[in-house]
């Protein structure tokens, strides 16, 4: 920036930038209208609320209840096994469906036809009324009991919610393996790598890839879900919140509060998911883009150097 | 001397299309061996016969005098398990048209990866040879990037590191530089041309005649699944017999 100019003549300065053109920019007097109509409604809407008959009050009084948050540890409890067990099984049966066994490939494919065309709410509520035909579970020497402490309301929403979401899993999963290019199994197997090792070192981590993505949309959907396990008398947040609700008279305050408390959780998730996506994209991009908070420390230090005058 | 790979007969066919119609040849270890011929003549099909990344439907097929994929008793042959398969594959390198390499893992992981998982090598161990490996392909300041860091030509020079890490008796090349840019073509030719003067054992399909010439023992030119011509290649490349190679090498050189 101190270098001196000291050139003389035209020979090697650069030609001068031609001026920037002069027009009247078209008005988009269409975007303003649809603005204000869009405001307008959403001012009518929040009005409606502000004036309905609802007491605001009853939500943060009973946000951290205890019963309430004993309905979000159970919500959040649930859906990680139920999302466990979903992946576990999901995995099983993809690579079932892969394999070359008509056997295995066939049980797999009725499997997800099942699970997957009729309704996790039917199914949860399968599960709990199995006792009408089953009197007993009986596991030979490991364990024996009546079916009514069998399958308990916890047992019930775990099966109902992690088997429905096995069927889906296997088929996420099953796109992410069909996804990696054959030439890696290829080259994996031409390195002497067995079958199983190539699948475990080569071909799952890229299609960790494809499959991440809609995976974290399942555990959402998941945590939605749970509040179906109502149906099995499980204590989760919908039916820790409806119970407060009936017992206090707020009912549609602490709907609006359990709407809250799901808000917050599935906020949560996504930005594990975020993380999580970047994770695997390692080496699919030639560089990964910054985090939300690289970029605020970023944009915080160019900030401070500014007065420095390095402003790159 | 056992030739390090010997072809009897062998016949491979896709459905109904017959590929390979009764390949013979030999290659003697330390040979350069070039595979020429115009596309879909059986060439890389042959070449992933000798791996057994392709099962043959007739014929023998042997390298360094055991049958490929197959084991005999008696007059009777047994399919290997996949485990003995891949236990034979340590000894072949192989290096791709397209490269396949890795993606989820650097330059030095692609290279360490097979001698650590398949021949339970300690990392240190492999590392030291995989820097040394990389080094000799002119890649050592890559070690630490990812393939899409790298441009093609570099990625194809790591590949022939991988394969080269499992010290591999024989080296089956398919195509190596067809999907480089031209200027790029020369680097990985260098890195194949030295190998060959350690000698290493090497099947090589390739366009690339001039290599083929200066550097290949031997050369056979496949058209429609059999050889047709084969010999020294500054004879069948300057002065061939058959019109089939006259007419294929008029239109590439």
């Amino acid at each position: 920036m101190t270098t001196k100019i000291d050139k003389v003549g035209p020979v090697d300065s650069p030609p001068p930038a031609p001026e920037n053109l002069k027009a009247i920019p078209v008005r988009h007097y269409g975007r303003w209208v649809s603005a204000v109509i869009a405001i307008a409604l959403l001012v009518t809407l929040v009005l409606a609320f502000a004036r309905g008959d609802v007491d605001w009050n009853a939500i943060p009084e009973y946000f951290f209840d205890s019963e309430v948050l004993r309905g979000v540890r159970n919500t959040v409890w649930i859906t990680i096994l139920s999302m466990a067990l979903g992946v576990a099984l999901g995995i099983i049966l993809a690579v079932m469906r892969l394999s070359k066994n008509p056997v295995t490939s066939s049980i797999a494919w009725g499997y997800i036809w099942f699970f997957r065309g009729t309704p996790v709410y039917v199914q949860l509520l399968v599960w709990f009324n199995l006792g009408l035909v089953f009197n007993y579970i009986n596991l030979g020497p490991i364990y024996k009991d009546e079916w009514s402490d069998f399958m308990t309301p916890f047992l019930a929403a775990l099966l109902g919610l992690g088997l429905n979401e096995a069927a889906y899993m296997a088929e996420i999963c099953r796109a992410g393996l069909q996804a990696v290019d054959e030439g890696q199994t290829e080259a994996s197997h031409a390195l002497g790598m067995s079958h199983a090792k190539t699948l475990r070192r080569v071909v799952l981590p890229q299609a960790m890839r494809v499959i991440v993505p809609p995976t974290g949309n399942e555990f959402i959907n998941m945590l939605k879900t749970t509040s179906l396990v109502i149906a099995v008398q499980y204590w989760d947040l919908l039916q820790a919140t409806t119970n407060v609700g009936q017992s206090t008279g707020a009912t549609a305050e602490m709907l609006f509060l359990a709407a809250a408390w799901y808000l917050i959780l599935t906020s949560v998730l996504s930005v594990g998911q975020y993380y999580l996506e970047r994770y695997y994209a390692r080496g699919s991009s030639r560089s990964l883009p910054m985090t939300p908070l690289q970029k605020i420390r970023v944009n915080l230090l160019s900030g401070s150097n500014r007065q420095g005058g390095a402003s790159a | 001397m056992t030739p390090m790979v010997k072809a009897e007969g062998v016949h491979k066919s896709f459905g109904a299309v017959q590929v390979l119609k009764g390949i013979d040849l030999e290659v003697a270890p330390r040979e350069v061996f070039c595979l020429i011929g115009p596309s879909g003549s059986g060439k890389s099909t042959f070449l992933r016969c000798i791996n057994h990344l392709e099962k043959i439907n007739s014929g023998r097929l042997s390298v360094d005098g055991e049958l490929v994929g197959y084991r005999q008793k008696g007059d009777k042959l047994y399919e290997l398990r996949d485990r003995e398969v891949a236990e034979k594959r340590r000894d072949i390198g192989m290096v791709f048209q397209r490269f396949n390499l890795f993606p989820h893992m650097t330059a030095l992981e692609n290279v360490i990866e097979a001698p650590v998982q398949v021949k339970k090598e300690t990392k240190a161990v492999a590392r030291e040879r995989a820097l040394k490996l990389l080094d000799r392909v002119g890649l050592a300041d890559k070690a630490g990037n990812y393939p899409s860091q790298l441009s093609g030509g570099q990625q194809q020079r790591v590949a022939i590191a991988r394969a080269l890490a499992m010290e591999p008796k024989l080296m089956l090349f398919d195509e190596p530089t067809s999907a480089l840019d031209p200027e790029l073509v020369g680097d990985v030719l260098d890195v194949m041309r030295g190998l060959a003067e350690d000698g290493m054992t090497m099947i090589v399909v390739t366009h690339e005649m001039g290599f083929a010439r200066e550097v290949g023992d031997s050369v056979v030119f496949m058209d429609d699944g059999v050889v047709v011509e084969s010999g020294n290649p500054r004879d069948v490349l300057t002065n061939p017999q058959h019109e089939r190679t006259k007419s294929f090498l008029s239109k590439v050189l």
